[in-house]
């Protein structure tokens, strides 16, 4: 434990050795909720400057998504299976757990092969799943399907709002106003992926990527080689998660997306349409895409007036600095999705940081 | 005997009310209050002060690794009146029944109270039972109110903190809540999560004994040693500063919330008391807290300050400090 905090200290050390301001983004949700628990931030040099990324799966969905989803859950001849983070997001005029008291039947499921067994208990009556998630709940999205299909389950079918993250980092580098100089990159996500979508980044942009874990040493470990690659004019990917992360990732895992989905243009909050950074339900698997068994409309995607999660998920300003924050927002009382979810990077700032009065209220 | 379950008819009032009274309950609960059978119990109080303390449990598993709702019924109303700063005396017990519950779990549980109650020397003077239709209670809920008498130097309050004072908790956290979680999600681990449900009357002897010196008391369950914190942050209107390293949490249950994306400091608790106790003599207060097995774990977490009133700081394991937070809503594990 002793030794633990002295290299945990020493590393610190050897952050702030390194005399260079720098912008790092953390890209996943895991990420933002741990740096805020651990008080990193505030032990950092001052140069160097630590942004959420689009890593919280809640948080990117769009207005339009939500809206639809909660358009879908009013139809009585189904009953809508969710991970309960997504029960509280606010749509445009109401969210899943509104919907629900008013007779909606939707239902919190841990795991998609839970949902699936739902289905065979109640085979007379159409269960539709809300795949959400990066590539680390698309496999287990992926098996389910084939699962259904193997067991011949004609009653189940999935919503797929998932996305993949290479393509937002992607969408990211290329926006002019964003100002990133390494990513902390997802853990659990590259454990799927491997290093290979990193190296293509880097390729284009040259912006050094350290796939990181998720413990304090941890992310002191990816800090310090994002900032000594940052020092010497370096940008390489680099696995600093490597009791988990292999550089080809999970094989198996990818096989599973690739059957199962494919690559389509999606809109994500605060970053609008990425091109192939969502994934659809192949054709092959037709019957269980709840997308093409129930009707729903496009809705116009309408912004909640004042919200500004859009630009709080690119790292364009920090939670504070939205004027809803703590005052109109706060966890008990959401606005935005980055404050319902929790890995969202206003729910974080909210629990965990001190405000500094004058700059920051709460 | 062992295929014999609870019937409606069992709560009708009647013989069957009375045989099922004969046979479970008095059987282990006999004493001079409870054998006398009248309306409610006539009680003689040595005081002063009573405090009364009353507390509903309902719980799935019945029965859990570390005990029985039976056993958390008299540990939970025991402990709200130790927190109170009062010597327990008595219990009521008030059942509803699920009409199926088999009569081999009922006596389990009424055995249990009856030993609990005894080791933390209090007497289940009177009590109730309901029978309702399958469906309509989860297997049994049971409530139990407690009357314990206060020695009259003693006054405990949130009014009673000052700045400087010293934050105890009496052992490690969150033990209570993953045995729960584990028993009802079906998670396994190496080591089994075993709850702290515990009766702490010891502590009441303790304030007799060093009535100035401890200020505050609450025990930890639902919300966790955080949301206690909070509360008495607010009551007080002071600040709190506890070190994150000096909580102490077994490897087992550190282990299962970074697994399952959720935080020791917000696990119910059922066998802890946080205590406030001013500086001055607090070597003498820990020495007897740490000489008694259920409160061997004791432990300094931080004090009380005077800034950020109503707000509780964590000093982390790298040495910053954040806010330590109040629950808001429910504390499930992650999803992704």
């Amino acid at each position: 434990m002793k030794t633990d905090q002295e290299y945990n200290q020493r590393l610190l050390q050897a952050i702030s050795s390194i005399d260079k301001p720098a912008t790092l983004m953390e890209v996943c949700g895991t990420h933002t909720m741990a740096i805020a628990r651990s008080g990193i931030r505030e032990l950092l040099p001052p140069g160097i400057r630590l942004i959420s990324g689009p890593g919280c799966p809640v948080c990117v969905t769009s207005q339009g998504d939500i809206d639809r989803v909660i358009h879908l859950a009013r139809n009585h001849d189904i009953t809508l299976l969710t991970f309960g983070d997504m029960m509280r997001v606010p749509g445009s005029e109401s969210s899943l757990q509104q919907c629900r008291s008013q007779g909606a039947d939707i239902r919190v499921v841990y795991s998609p092969l839970d949902a699936l067994q739902l289905a065979c208990q109640n085979p007379h009556r159409e269960m539709v799943f809300l795949g959400i998630g990066f590539e680390t709940t698309a496999p287990t999205i992926a098996h389910t399907i084939i699962e259904a299909q193997r067991l011949g389950v004609s009653n189940f079918s999935v919503w797929s709002l998932h996305k993949t993250v290479p393509p937002a980092l992607q969408a990211i580098f290329s926006d002019p106003e964003i100002e990133v100089d390494g990513l902390i990159c997802p853990g659990h996500v590259s454990l799927v992926i491997g290093c290979a979508p990193y190296e293509d980044l880097i390729s284009k942009h040259h912006k050094p990527c350290v796939v990181t874990g998720f413990d304090e040493r941890d992310i002191l470990e990816g800090i310090c080689m994002l900032m000594r690659q940052i020092a010497s004019g370096q940008a390489r990917a680099e696995i600093q998660y490597k009791r988990l992360v292999k550089p080809e990732g999970n094989p198996i895992a990818q096989g599973l997306i690739a059957r199962v989905f494919e690559p389509v243009a999606v809109n994500w909050r605060g970053l609008g349409t990425v091109p192939e950074s969502g994934l659809a339900i192949r054709e092959s698997y037709a019957d269980y895409d709840a997308s093409r068994r129930f009707a729903v409309p496009d809705i116009e995607e309408k912004p909640i007036k004042g919200c500004a999660c859009g630009a709080i998920l690119t790292g364009k300003i920090s939670p504070a600095q939205c004027a809803l924050f703590g005052t109109v927002c706060s966890p008990m009382n959401p606005v935005g999705p980055c404050m319902v979810s929790q890995e969202g990077a206003c729910a974080a700032h909210y629990r965990y940081t001190i405000p500094v009065k004058g700059r920051e209220s709460k | 005997m062992n295929q014999e379950r609870v019937l409606l008819a069992h709560g009708s009032g009647g013989l069957m009310s009375q045989g099922l009274i004969e046979r479970i309950f008095k059987q282990y609960w006999s004493n001079p209050h409870l054998d006398d059978m009248l309306d409610g119990a006539v009680l003689q109080l040595p005081v002063n002060r009573i405090a009364v303390s009353t507390d509903s449990f309902v719980i799935t598993p019945l029965f859990f690794p570390g005990g029985d709702i039976g056993k958390l019924a008299v540990c939970g109303t025991v402990n709200d009146l130790v927190a109170c700063g009062a010597r327990p005396l008595y219990l009521s017990a008030a059942f509803i029944i699920e009409e199926g519950l088999s009569i081999r779990d009922l006596e389990q549980i009424v055995k249990s109270m009856a030993q609990t109650a005894a080791a933390a020397g209090v007497k289940l003077v009177t009590g109730d039972t309901k029978v309702v239709e399958k469906g309509s209670a989860d297997q049994v809920f049971i409530n139990t109110t407690g009357i314990g008498v206060i020695d009259s130097e003693v006054s405990l309050h949130p009014r009673c903190i000052k700045p400087g004072d010293q934050v105890i908790v009496t052992g490690q956290v969150g033990d209570h809540g993953l045995a729960i979680l584990a028993q009802r999600e079906g998670l396994a681990f190496s080591t089994p999560a075993e709850s702290d449900c515990a009766a702490l009357h010891h502590l009441s002897a303790l304030v007799s004994k060093y009535p100035a010196q401890i200020k505050c008391m609450r025990d930890p369950t639902r919300g966790g040693l955080a949301t206690v914190l909070n509360e008495i942050a607010t009551q007080a209107g002071l600040g709190i500063v506890v070190e994150e390293q000096r909580i102490p949490v077994s490897a087992v249950v550190k282990g299962a919330c970074d697994m399952l994306g959720m935080d020791p400091l917000y696990m119910a608790n059922e066998g802890k008391m946080v205590i406030f106790a001013s500086r001055e003599g607090i070597d003498d207060l820990m020495r007897e807290l740490l000489s008694n097995p259920l409160t061997q774990g004791a432990t300094i977490i931080g004090e009380v300050v005077a800034n950020h009133p109503g707000m509780v700081l964590l000093k982390t394991a790298l040495g910053a400090k954040r806010i330590l937070s109040t629950l808001e809503g429910e504390h499930v594990p992650r999803i992704c």
